[in-house]
């Protein structure tokens, strides 16, 4: 009896712990955003809030998911950035992307500077984050880590530039498919059973132009003072849907039509649950109409753009009205207007014919009509593309733009990437082409791809930029904003932070014949045997005087004569 | 041919003034110029200079120095300039795996890099200078041998044409035209091996030391050429190679000290010069632990990039030990005669190293006009000139299938290369059967009898 009192003593101890101790903060929301080409684009952000100490070793999780927690106190991790992408956004066709991602899986880590041997925790790391994710990391390696020195700084507090702590690895060649939706969902408070993940059916989301899903776990300012951090984990999703070619042709699209789900309820653990539908080109309802009408409208600075946005408070019970489901609904009445380039886009190919050398082409667009402004550019080169640094060029509008930081980390083979990191000034309207040339090496036959004549991937060349803004930025970060908006730190009104990322290529390497080991071994060897028998013959032998052998009938001859005692012949 | 050396015998009193006079005429390099050779030899060196300098100049020099057949990752001299870049950059130049070359030679190029091809060319005559004075040798010969072997023995007019004939092997051979408007650094490999060739034959042995210690830093190879240059040195002091005689000793010893105290002089001072041992890998390791399988026409590159993963270190043990260890038996065989010992490790050398380019055989192949007495001896030397040449013909043109058309394979280039390698290999031991069977005609006389006084042949047994 005693005991079982202690046991419901205890029990109440821990339930007033939760209250004390484990404060965090969920909120999810989904911008719905039509894009002038015609698809739409739909972005999840989900983000929990966590006032915690990791590294201090805690056991007790409410909304924070513990396999990250875990990961994040054993390996003494600061920042944690993880996408995985299938497809390639189209700047050119849908503008900027909330959060940029490259094709494939990206991933890039801060340890702290208590980690002593960073590459043993990053090795760890990135097989247990393949374990979570269901995901090929673990083929990321020495050969494709970086450490970039200006181009990932750290996005949440702290001030931490010693790239020593930095990791960075791109895989291009990740397909992204539901085993890694899955895993993702289940990070989420309320998985995929209420708010808005309940909109995540994977046979919808992946019959997409675009897909990506994206991880960011940081520290953040607890409030606006900015005494205390917390830890902030960011899940965001990011599909583009192509409602032409599914919607026979009717230019009209709703939450059912996307998903096949309709939202109910909110998560009940968010504290807020927000959609968002961006109405900036639409202020009279002359293009397109949306239905149910809302009354709540948003105001935001998203990407140097002023936005305008129709809200669906999905804490209010209202907002589902008296179907109990919210399936919001538009409906196009106009053709959708030409689109402003995007200040900023960059391109990339490969250049030349044959399997020996190449050339790579970096193409960077600088639509701004008279704003000049600098870009970080990042390449990370396979070492079997050999780079001769000799060779680079940039140029812009016809004259050598010689770039004023060069970063320049050669490869070593079978070990570590060409790293390539440059700040260049783009001129205003221009474009201007960095060229380097390669050379591409013979593998051994057992380090090709079992496909190795569709090509080997290179990953996207990382374009980062603080880009004249038209509207002044909201450079207050602890003020309550939309999830979408304030993701990239902003630190002056005039610019503001923007990262894209070029095409990966695809580069084809010569190749031995993988069905002659056997035969090259045995022909070699033949060879070396031939030099070495004819040295070896002239070495040990001596000149003779050939005496000829006597013929067969004349030794048989001389048998017989021997038995006789004849005198023999000669 | 027998008419024109008897009557040299008629007007001479005996063969040693024969010897000192063939021997004031070839080994003074100013009197030799002044003579009636003087005109051809400038012509010549005109003529290649000038095959040279249109090649710089023309659209194929860009195709020249992208040949795998003429450039190795060795001595590229688009690795030499991107060498330099990444020394302008900050970033040693052996951080990566793209340079290769010594730090001395980074150092070298550091100041000439604006007259590349001024060296290259002028690196290419040198050798032809240096390679002039190796026929004293043979005019030493005369005087041991039966009388019917005279026809064996060179007249000095014959001899007197071998340094023309060597210039002309080497500056209008298109394996060295190649490789010098490649501008590899192969070029001056070469020269320095010739420079410890001359100062070798020269006889000053401190010069031959340093010279080797200065090939060996380059690629590790010439180490072989210790054995024939110690045995030479040997020969011109009269000291026999005996294990029991002190002075044998004394001598060994000393160019031992020689050689390895310039070799550690240079290493050192490569070190102080990069302050870092980097290039200790990035140089030797590369050199003997063949990571990079860009094609070549050497017998590597294929054969590793098909090996079996776990055999691959045996077998590079193998290659490697298979260049080094033709030294001790041919030393042996060949003491007496260390001028074609050295032909003959460097014809190995280039045949079985890791990165043979073109530029090492043109080195060898420029000895050949030096052992034009031996052509009488050669069995097979029309198939293997005619296979040499189809070869050279096909590997360009099999490469252009296999890498830009895609119709061939990686196949098709490695049995040229197969092919290119044998027949090398037939060339060289060829000539090393004739010089064996010449060193027996002259012992044993040149019309051999049998016992029952018929004509004999001879065979090896």
């Amino acid at each position: 009896m005693a005991a079982f009192r202690s046991n419901i003593f205890m029990l109440a101890f821990f339930l007033c712990g939760f209250s004390v101790f484990v404060t965090g903060d969920f909120q999810e929301e989904l911008v719905i955003k039509p894009l002038h080409s015609g698809d739409i684009y739909a972005s999840f952000q989900f983000r929990t809030q966590w006032d915690t100490d990791f590294l201090l070793g805690i056991s007790h999780y409410r909304l924070f998911p513990k396999s990250l927690g875990q990961v994040i106190s054993k390996f003494s991790v600061r920042e944690l950035h993880i996408s995985f992408t299938q497809g390639y956004w189209r700047t050119m066709q849908w503008g900027q992307p909330f959060l940029p991602s490259p094709p494939g899986a990206e991933l890039w880590v801060w340890f702290q500077d208590t980690v002593t041997d960073v590459d043993l925790a990053w090795k760890e790391l990135t097989n247990v984050l393949s374990g979570i994710f269901c995901a090929s990391l673990n083929f990321i390696d020495s050969t494709n880590t970086v450490q970039p020195s200006a181009s990932f700084k750290p996005l949440g507090v702290g001030n931490v530039t010693d790239q020593r702590f930095l990791r960075y690895a791109v895989l291009p060649r990740e397909i992204v498919c539901t085993e890694n939706l899955t895993p993702w969902k289940k990070l989420l408070p309320c998985g995929s059973k209420a708010g808005l993940a309940v909109l995540m059916k994977s046979e919808k989301l992946f019959h997409s132009s675009f897909h990506s899903q994206a991880l960011h776990i940081r520290p953040v300012c607890k409030d606006w003072q900015c005494k205390s951090t917390s830890w902030e984990l960011r899940q965001t999703l990011n599909v583009v849907f192509d409602l032409h070619t599914s919607g026979q042709g009717k230019r009209e699209w709703s939450l059912f039509k996307m998903f096949s789900r309709t939202l109910t309820e909110a998560c009940p653990l968010a504290s807020s649950s927000k959609v968002y539908v961006d109405i900036t080109d639409n202020p009279q309802g002359e293009l397109f109409e949306l239905s149910p009408a809302t009354p709540l409208v948003s105001q935001a600075v998203v990407l140097g753009d002023g936005r305008t946005y129709s809200v669906y408070d999905l804490t209010d019970h209202a907002t589902f009205g008296q179907t109990h489901s919210l399936n919001v609904l538009l409906r196009w009445r106009a053709a959708e207007r030409e689109m402003l380039r995007p200040l900023l886009h960059g391109e990339r190919y490969v250049a030349g014919y044959g399997l020996q050398t190449g050339e790579i082409h970096t193409l960077v667009y600088n639509n701004h009509p008279y704003r000049a402004f600098p870009v970080l550019l990042l390449d990370t080169v396979p070492w079997y593309l050999r780079l001769y640094i000799h060779t680079l060029t940039v140029t812009s509008k016809g004259r050598d733009n010689k770039p004023s930081y060069i970063h320049y980390q050669p490869s070593k083979d079978r070990l570590q990437p060409h790293l390539l990191e440059m700040l260049i000034q783009l001129p205003p309207n221009s474009v201007t082409e960095v060229t380097v040339q390669f050379e591409r090496a013979l593998l051994k036959w057992t380090e090709y791809t079992p496909d190795p004549n569709h090509g080997f991937y290179v990953g996207s060349s990382v374009i980062s930029a603080l880009v004249p803004s038209v509207v002044a930025m909201d450079t207050n970060n602890t003020q309550e904003r939309p999830l979408f908006s304030s993701f990239f730190p902003c630190k002056e009104e005039s610019t503001y932070f923007m990262r894209i990322y070029t095409e990966p290529l695809l580069v084809n390497l010569p190749t031995p014949d993988f069905s002659m080991p056997y035969n090259v071994i045995c022909l070699t060897c033949t060879v070396v045997a031939v030099g070495y028998g004819s040295l070896y013959n002239l070495l040990t032998r001596t000149f003779q005087v050939e005496e000829p052998s006597q013929g067969l009938a004349k030794r048989l001859a001389n048998i017989i004569r021997r038995l006789r005692g004849v005198p023999l012949l000669t | 041919k027998f008419s024109h050396l008897k009557s040299y015998f008629e007007s001479t009193d005996s063969p040693e003034h024969f010897l000192q006079n063939t021997k004031y005429n070839a080994g003074d390099a100013d009197v030799f110029l002044s003579t009636k050779m003087a005109a051809p030899l400038t012509l010549l060196f005109i003529v290649a200079i000038t095959i040279r300098a249109v090649l710089f100049r023309s659209s194929l020099a860009d195709l020249i120095t992208e040949r795998v057949e003429v450039v190795s990752p060795l001595n590229a001299w688009k690795r030499v300039v991107e060498g330099l870049a990444l020394l302008d950059l900050g970033v040693s130049p052996y951080a990566g795996d793209v340079f290769h070359e010594t730090p001395l030679m980074i150092y070298f190029f550091h100041f000439v890099i604006d007259y590349a091809e001024i060296v290259f060319m002028v690196s290419a005559v040198c050798i032809v200078f240096l390679l002039q004075f190796r026929k004293q040798k043979y005019a030493l010969e005369g005087d041991r041998y039966p009388l019917d072997c005279l026809e064996l023995i060179r007249t000095p007019r014959e001899m007197l044409y071998i340094p023309l004939k060597v210039a002309m092997f080497y500056l209008l051979n298109p394996f060295t035209i190649l490789s010098c408007v490649a501008k590899s650094t192969c070029g001056l490999n070469n020269a320095v091996i010739a420079l410890f060739i001359l100062s070798t034959i020269k006889g000053s042995a401190l010069m031959s030391a340093i010279f080797l210690a200065l090939a060996t830093y380059q690629s590790i190879y010439p180490l072989t050429l210790f054995a024939p240059a110690l045995l030479y040195l040997l020969q011109r002091l009269y000291i026999p190679v005996n294990w029991r005689r002190p002075s044998f000793w004394l001598f060994t010893t000393q160019y031992v000290f020689m050689y390895l105290g310039s070799l550690a002089v240079m290493v050192c001072l490569s070190f102080f010069l990069l302050n870092s041992w980097d290039f200790l890998t990035s140089v030797y390791g590369f050199i003997l632990s063949v990571p990079d399988l860009t094609p070549n026409i050497g017998l590597f590159w294929y054969f590793f990039a098909e090996m079996f993963e776990h055999f691959r270190l045996f077998f590079i043990c193998v290659f490697q030990i298979n260049v080094f260890f033709y030294t001790i038996p041919l030393s042996i065989k060949l003491k007496e005669h260390p001028v074609f010992l050295i032909f003959m490790q460097i014809a190995i050398i280039s045949i079985f190293k890791s990165y043979p380019t073109v530029g090492d055989i043109a080195l060898y192949m420029a000895f050949l006009p030096a052992w034009n007495h031996l052509y009488r001896f050669l069995r097979n030397i029309f198939l293997v000139s005619v296979v040499l040449l189809a070869c050279s013909a096909l590997f360009p043109v099999l490469w252009h299938l296999w890498i830009y058309a895609g119709s061939a394979n990686s196949n098709f280039y490695y049995a040229i290369t197969l092919l290119f390698n044998v027949a090398q290999i037939l060339l060289v031991s060829d000539y090393f059967y004739a010089y064996l069977r010449r060193e027996h005609h002259l012992t044993h006389g040149l019309y051999l009898k049998r016992k029952d006084g018929s004509e004999a042949t001879l065979v090896l047994k």
